[in-house]
C-alpha cells in the first residue's frame, strides 16, 4: 500500500476541550498544518469534539466527503476512544479505521510553554495521520457469558451483593474464609449516626443468605486458584474442615457444653481476646452457618490423638466428624465480585500508646465488643483490671494521617468516636475526652450527630496525645493512666488522668489482599487496597474485565457506601450476565500460521496462558478469549511472525516515523 | 583489636571519669584504641544554632584526618558527638551542594572527606562485636546486691541510632547486667532530661530531673546508669536542689556504665573516676568496695 | 491601678512576611515544614513545650504564615534541648530540632533575638572559643555564660564551680588543638565567599 494511495481518504479534528487543549495548543495552527498532508480531505477544529454536534460533524463528513480514515487530537483514548469508534461505526466505516490522538493528558496539561506545546502536538497528530493510512478493519468477538457469580467474603458488603443477585435468579456463590459470614459489622455494637443496633440490621440479613435457595454459602473457605476470562472463569475453592457437618448441626450447643475442658480457655476470636472460648464453640449467638466448629489448634483430639471425645457422643444428630478433611471445589462463574474488608491498624507498631503494655489501653474494636450485650462483660463496661472508668480519653487518628504509618485519612474512626463517646457516656456516666486533629464528619446527619455530642459535654480537645504513661507527677494523678497532649486551640500542654484509653485505630488492606490481587490478576492502589478502574467513573470495576469490588477492600469507607458499593457491584454484574454474551476487543495477537517454526518462545512469556502448542501442526496458536492484547509474544518472536492486531510493524514503524519527521 | 577513637571535648572536662572507666575497661578487654590525631571539637548541637556548612566542617576536619590514617570507623562514647557526626555524614550525603562546599573548605589544608566514615557508640562496639564475652571473662565480682536503671537519654537515640530499638533500647541494659547488677525495667530510659536548659536555665527544667529521680527511686534502683557525660552532671548537680523544692529524697548516685563494668573487673574506684562523682556518699562508697 | 486592656489589634497582610516560609523551607531542615497538619504530636511530645512562648507546632504555623517578628522574638528556638522527640514522632517527617537551629542561625546572623537569653550567650560564647581553641572547655565556658547573663547568678553557682574544679572536672587550663591555624584556615574560607 502506498501512502499516496489516493483511495485513502482522511478526516481530522482537533478538539479544544473548552480551554483545557485550545488554552495551550494553538489548535488553528495544527488544522491547517494538517490540511496540507497527503490524504488528508477534511481539517477541522472544534469546541468540543466527543459533543453530540461534534460526533454530527464528523458523520456528516464521512458521508459527504467519502472519508475512510478519521483521526481525532482530544483527551485520553481511555475516555473517548469507545465514543469515536461508535461515531464511526454509525456512519458505517469499520471503527478500527480510527486514531485517536492525546493532545489533553500528554500535552496540554503537562506544558506551560505554548509554542513548544503546539509543536508536540504537532509530531503527534501527523505521526497519527501517517499511521492511520495503514489501519485495517477488525471484527469484535462475541463469548458466551456464564450465569453464576462468585462473591469472595462474607461482610455486609459480601452479603448485600449476594441478596441481589440471588433476588434476581442469580446463583451466587459466597466463600467466607471465617467459620461465619458478618464481617466487622456483626461485632460492632451500634452504627452511627443513627445509632440503630448493628446486629438488628445486620442479622436478618445473614439469615437470608442461609434462607436463600439461590446461594451457596462456604465458610471457613479460601479462593486459591482462578482461571479463564470475564463470562467464564473456573474458580478453585479450598474448603477447610470444620469437624462439624453443618448440614445436620442445629447449633444447640450440646457438643460445647460436654467438652473436656470444663473451662473456656482460649481467645475468643469474635470477642478479641477479651473473653475465652472453647476448642468446641459457635462464634456468636447469631453466627451464620449456626454451627459449632472445631478448632484443630487447641482440641485435644487433635493435639494429643487421645480425648474422650464426649461432644461426640453429646450430640444427638451426629453431626461431629473427627475425619472431615480440606476438599478442593472447582467452580465456573461468569463475574467475581471481591469484598475482603479491611483490618484495623496495629496499635502496638507505636509502643507510645502503651497498648498491650497498660491494660486499660483498648483499641476502639475492643471497645465496641465491651459495650456490646451479648459481648465479654454482657455490655457492662468493666475494664481488663475490674474497675469501672470514671474517666475515659478517645484519641483519634491512630495509624492515619501519618508518613510513618498510614498516609491516609481513614474516614470512619471520627464519626466511630463520636459513636463510642457517646455509648461510654450512656454506659458509664464517665467524663469522656476525645482528642482529635480534625473533626470529619462528612455524610448524611453526620454533622448533626457531631453536634448532639457536643451537647453532651463531652470534651473535644483539638491535638494528638504523644504518649500513655503511668508516670504521675501530682496527686490526682496517681494509678491513672496520664495523657499528655498539645491543646492547640488553647495552645497549652495538658495533662489529663484518665481511668481508660481508646485508641480510634484506622482501617488498613486485610491481610490476604496482596495475594488475592495476584490470584485474580487485579491491581493495587499505592497503599495497597484494591485499585477500582477509574477512581470517579469505574468505582467497583478493576482492570480485569467482570471482577468487581465493593466495601473496604477498595478503601476504608463507612456501612452506607459499602452497602452502596456493594449493589453498584451486583448491578454491573449482572449487566454482564444479562446481556448474555461478552464482546472481546478484537486487538489481539495471531501467529502468521505459515512462518512459524514452533520455536515456542511465546508461550511462556504470555501472561495470560493464551498461547498453546499444536503438536500436529507444530505451531503454536493464540486463545483471542484469554489474549489481552499486551504484545509481550509479538516482540518476542524472533521469526517476527507472531503479528498484533491494531500493532502491525508497518503501523508502529510509521507513527514513529511521523513522529520524527514532520514539517 | 584496633578502632580509631574521637573522645570529644565532654570527656576532657566535666566527663572525665567517662573517659578514665571507658579507657580502664578497654585495656582490661583488650580495645586498643587509636585517638584522632588533634582532633577538635564537634561544636555539639549548640553550634548548629550558628551556622549549618562550618558545623559540617568541625566535624569533617576530624573524620577526613581519620580517612587520610586509613580509618573507616570511629568510636565516640559521647552522645553529642556521636549525633553531630551522624548529622553530619547525613547531611553531606542528603545535599550534595553542602558535600562540595565542605570538601572545598577541607581542601584549603589539604583534606578531604568522603561522608562515609562509620560512626559507633560504646554500646554498639561492645554489644555487637562480640565483645561481651570478653567482658564476662574478666568480672570478678559480681555486683549482685544492686539494682540500677539505665537511662539512655537522647541523642544516642534519636533520630539516628541504627544499633538498638530506638523506643526501647536494651543495649546497656545487657552490658551492666553481665556484671550481675539487677537492671530494673525504666520507661523513662528514653526521656529528654534537658541538660542543655537545665544547666543554664535551672528554673526550667527541674521537673524533668525530679521525675526521671523519683521513678528511678520507685523501682528502688540504687543507682543510675547513663552513657552521656552531659546526663551524668544534669542528674548529679540538681539533685540538691530538687530535694529541696519538691520536699523529697530523691537523692541517688549517678554512674557511667563503664564504670559499673569496671567496678566488677576489680578496677578501684579513683581509677574509674568513680570519686569524682557529686553524688558520692560515704555509705554508697563503701557498699561498693 | 486599673488593669489595662491588653495591646492588641487586627494583624493586617502587610505586616506579615509573605517570603519567610520560603526562605525557611529553601533551607537544609526546612524541606517539609509546610506540610504540617497541627495535630500537636511535637508539642505534647516535647519536654520543654509548657515553658516555651510559642509551642513547636504554632512555631510552624507562625512560620508558614509568615509572623517573622513572632518568631524571630520566641524563646521557643532557644529552649529546644535537642533531644529529637518531636523529630521521630512528626507524622509528616518534619525535622522540626532542624528547623529551630534555622531560626537560631537566622537570629544570629540578624542580630534579632530575644534579650538576655543565656542560650543565645551560650551560642555565642561556645563558637568564639572553638574558633579560638578548637576546643570547649566547659567550665570556662559555663563561668563566662553566667557572668554575661548575671553576675549575680554567678556567684550562685559558685559553689558547684568549686566542687567541679576540686573533682577535676573543670581543668584550670583550658583545652587546645595543636594546629590551630589549619583549623582557622578552613573556617576563613567559608567567611571569604
Amino acid at each position: 500500500m502506498s501512502t499516496n494511495n489516493k483511495e485513502i481518504r482522511i478526516g481530522f479534528y482537533i478538539c479544544h476541550c473548552g480551554t483545557n487543549i485550545a488554552g495551550v495548543v494553538d489548535v488553528d495552527k495544527i488544522r491547517e498544518f494538517i490540511a496540507k498532508k497527503d490524504n488528508v480531505v477534511v481539517s477541522r477544529n472544534y469546541k468540543y469534539m466527543c459533543s453530540d454536534p461534534g460526533q454530527e460533524l464528523i458523520q456528516k463528513d464521512i458521508q459527504e466527503h467519502r472519508l475512510n480514515r478519521i483521526v481525532v487530537a482530544s483527551c485520553s483514548p481511555l475516555l473517548h476512544e469507545k465514543t469515536f469508534r461508535n461515531t464511526l461505526e454509525k456512519a458505517g466505516l469499520n471503527p478500527f479505521y480510527l486514531q485517536m490522538v492525546n493532545v489533553r493528558e500528554h500535552v496540554a496539561w503537562v506544558h506551560s510553554d505554548n509554542e513548544k506545546a503546539t509543536e508536540k502536538a504537532k509530531a503527534l497528530c501527523n505521526a497519527a495521520i501517517n499511521r492511520v493510512r495503514y489501519n485495517k478493519p477488525l471484527e469484535k468477538k462475541r463469548v458466551p457469558f456464564h450465569q453464576d457469580v462468585l462473591i469472595i467474603g462474607g461482610g455486609i458488603a459480601g452479603i448485600h451483593s449476594a441478596l441481589i443477585l440471588a433476588s434476581a435468579g442469580k446463583k451466587v456463590y459466597l466463600v467466607e474464609k471465617k467459620p461465619t459470614i458478618g464481617g466487622h459489622m456483626a461485632m460492632f455494637d451500634k452504627t452511627f449516626p443513627t445509632l440503630d443496633c448493628a446486629a438488628c440490621i445486620l442479622t436478618p440479613k445473614m439469615s437470608a443468605i442461609k434462607e436463600n435457595k439461590n446461594v451457596v454459602l462456604w465458610t471457613n473457605s479460601e479462593v486459591i486458584k482462578v482461571e479463564g476470562y470475564v463470562g467464564n472463569f473456573k474458580v478453585t475453592i479450598k474448603r477447610n474442615p470444620r469437624y462439624v457437618r453443618e448440614d445436620l448441626c442445629i447449633g444447640c450447643g450440646q457438643c460445647i457444653e460436654s467438652c473436656s475442658y470444663k473451662e473456656a480457655k482460649y481467645p475468643d476470636e469474635f470477642n478479641l481476646g477479651l473473653s475465652k472460648r472453647k476448642p468446641i464453640y459457635i462464634p456468636f449467638p447469631q453466627a451464620i452457618p449456626n454451627s459449632a466448629i472445631i478448632d484443630d489448634k487447641t482440641c485435644i483430639h487433635f493435639k494429643m490423638g487421645k480425648c474422650k471425645q464426649m461432644c461426640l457422643s453429646a450430640c444427638e444428630r451426629n453431626a461431629i466428624d473427627f475425619n472431615q478433611k480440606e476438599e478442593l471445589r472447582e467452580i465456573q462463574v461468569g463475574a467475581i465480585i471481591v469484598a475482603t474488608g479491611f483490618k484495623i491498624y496495629d496499635p502496638q507498631k507505636e509502643p507510645e500508646y502503651g497498648y498491650g503494655v497498660y491494660p486499660n489501653v483498648y483499641t476502639s474494636l475492643e471497645v465496641e465488643r465491651l459495650i456490646n450485650a451479648s459481648g465479654p462483660t454482657a455490655g457492662e463496661v468493666i475494664l481488663r483490671d475490674g474497675t469501672k472508668p470514671k474517666s475515659i480519653g478517645i484519641i483519634h487518628c491512630i495509624g492515619s494521617r501519618s508518613e510513618k504509618a498510614n498516609k491516609w485519612c481513614s474516614r470512619v474512626c471520627c464519626m466511630y468516636s463520636l459513636k463510642l463517646a457517646y455509648l461510654l457516656k450512656k454506659h458509664t456516666h464517665a467524663e469522656i475526652y476525645n482528642f482529635y486533629i480534625d473533626m470529619r464528619t462528612p455524610g448524611k446527619m453526620y454533622e448533626e450527630f457531631y453536634d448532639r455530642l457536643l451537647m453532651e459535654r463531652v470534651h473535644f480537645i483539638r491535638g494528638k496525645v504523644a504518649e500513655v504513661t503511668d508516670i504521675s507527677l501530682v496527686k490526682e494523678e496517681e494509678g491513672k493512666l496520664i495523657l499528655r497532649v498539645e491543646d492547640t486551640l488553647a495552645s497549652v500542654i495538658r495533662r489529663i488522668p484518665v481511668d481508660m484509653v481508646v485508641l480510634s485505630v484506622g482501617l488498613e488492606p486485610s491481610e490476604d489482599t496482596q495475594k488475592l490481587a495476584h490470584i485474580l490478576n487485579i491491581g493495587l492502589s499505592a497503599e495497597g487496597f484494591f485499585q477500582e478502574r477509574h477512581p470517579k467513573l469505574a468505582p467497583v470495576s478493576t482492570f480485569s474485565e467482570g471482577i468487581f469490588i465493593a466495601g473496604c477492600c477498595q478503601g476504608p469507607k463507612d456501612i452506607p457506601d459499602t452497602v452502596a458499593q456493594a449493589g453498584a457491584s451486583a448491578a454491573e454484574a449482572m449487566a454482564m450476565i444479562d446481556a448474555g454474551y461478552f464482546e472481546i476487543e478484537p486487538i489481539t495477537a495471531h501467529v502468521l500460521d505459515e512462518f512459524c517454526s514452533g520455536c515456542k518462545s511465546c508461550i511462556n512469556i504470555c501472561p495470560y496462558s493464551a498461547i498453546s502448542y499444536d503438536e500436529s501442526k507444530k505451531k503454536v496458536f493464540v486463545n483471542e478469549t484469554l489474549c489481552k492484547g499486551c504484545g509481550t509474544c509479538s516482540a518476542t518472536c524472533p521469526s517476527g511472525v507472531m503479528k498484533q492486531n491494531l500493532f502491525e510493524d508497518d503501523q508502529i514503524l510509521n507513527e514513529i516515523e511521523g513522529l520524527l519527521v514532520y514539517e | 583489636m584496633k578502632y580509631f577513637y574521637y573522645p570529644g571535648c565532654s570527656l576532657r572536662g566535666m566527663g572525665k571519669a567517662y573517659e578514665e572507666s571507658w579507657l580502664k575497661v578497654c585495656q582490661k578487654i583488650g580495645i586498643h584504641l587509636e585517638e584522632i590525631e588533634d582532633w577538635n571539637c564537634c561544636g555539639s548541637t549548640t553550634y548548629l544554632g550558628f551556622d549549618e556548612i562550618k558545623s559540617l566542617v568541625l566535624v569533617s576536619r576530624n573524620l577526613a584526618m581519620l580517612e587520610k590514617e586509613g580509618g573507616s570507623e570511629v568510636i565516640t562514647p559521647c552522645i553529642a558527638c556521636y549525633y553531630l557526626f551522624n548529622r553530619t555524614n547525613h547531611n553531606l550525603r542528603d545535599y550534595p551542594q553542602l558535600k562540595t562546599e565542605t570538601n572545598k573548605m577541607l581542601q584549603e589544608v589539604g583534606l578531604t572527606y568522603s561522608g562515609n566514615v562509620k560512626v559507633r557508640h560504646p554500646l554498639d562496639v561492645l554489644v555487637n562485636d562480640g565483645w561481651m564475652e570478653k567482658i564476662s571473662q574478666n568480672i570478678e565480682k559480681r555486683l549482685e546486691r544492686f539494682k540500677a536503671v539505665c537511662y539512655y537519654g537522647c541523642q544516642l537515640l534519636r533520630p539516628y541510632c541504627e544499633f538498638d530499638n530506638p523506643k526501647n533500647p536494651k543495649n546497656m541494659d545487657i552490658l551492666v547486667s553481665l556484671t550481675g547488677v539487677d537492671v530494673l525495667d525504666y520507661p523513662l530510659k528514653t526521656k529528654c532530661c534537658g541538660a542543655i536548659i537545665t544547666s543554664n536555665i535551672p528554673e526550667k527544667g527541674l521537673e524533668l530531673v525530679y521525675v526521671l529521680l523519683k521513678e528511678a527511686r520507685k523501682r528502688k534502683a540504687d543507682f543510675i546508669v547513663v552513657t552521656c557525660p552531659l546526663c551524668q552532671f544534669n542528674l548529679e548537680f540538681q539533685q540538691e536542689k530538687i530535694m529541696k523544692v519538691y520536699e523529697e529524697d530523691v537523692g541517688l548516685p549517678i554512674l557511667y556504665y563503664t564504670q559499673v563494668l569496671g567496678l566488677a573487673m576489680g578496677i578501684s574506684l579513683k581509677e574509674l573516676g568513680i570519686t569524682r562523682c557529686l553524688t558520692l556518699t560515704p555509705e554508697f562508697e563503701r557498699s561498693l568496695i | 491601678m486599673a488593669q489595662e486592656l491588653p495591646n492588641k489589634s487586627v494583624i493586617y497582610e502587610r505586616q506579615l512576611d509573605v517570603n519567610f516560609a520560603d526562605l525557611m523551607q529553601s533551607m537544609p531542615g526546612g524541606e517539609n515544614l509546610r506540610r504540617c497538619i497541627q495535630c500537636g504530636t511535637c508539642s505534647a511530645t516535647c519536654p520543654f513545650s509548657h515553658v516555651m512562648d510559642y509551642t513547636p507546632r504554632k512555631i510552624i504555623y507562625l512560620i508558614r504564615e509568615g509572623f517573622k517578628e513572632e518568631v524571630m522574638s520566641s524563646f521557643t528556638p532557644w529552649l529546644c534541648a535537642s533531644c529529637f522527640s518531636c523529630r521521630v514522632r512528626c507524622p509528616k517527617e518534619i525535622k522540626i530540632t532542624d528547623l529551630m537551629y534555622l531560626i537560631k542561625r537566622e537570629a544570629i546572623k540578624n542580630n534579632h533575638y530575644p534579650p538576655k537569653t543565656p542560650i543565645v550567650s551560650l551560642t555565642k560564647e561556645s563558637v568564639k572559643m572553638i574558633h579560638k581553641n578548637g576546643r570547649i572547655s566547659e567550665g570556662y565556658l559555663m563561668g563566662i555564660v553566667l557572668l554575661k547573663v548575671s553576675f549575680l547568678k554567678l556567684l550562685r553557682m559558685s559553689g558547684l564551680g568549686l566542687k567541679m574544679l576540686l573533682t577535676g572536672r573543670f581543668p584550670l587550663i583550658p583545652e587546645k588543638i595543636k594546629r590551630h591555624g589549619e583549623l582557622k584556615k578552613i573556617l576563613a574560607f567559608s567567611n571569604k565567599k
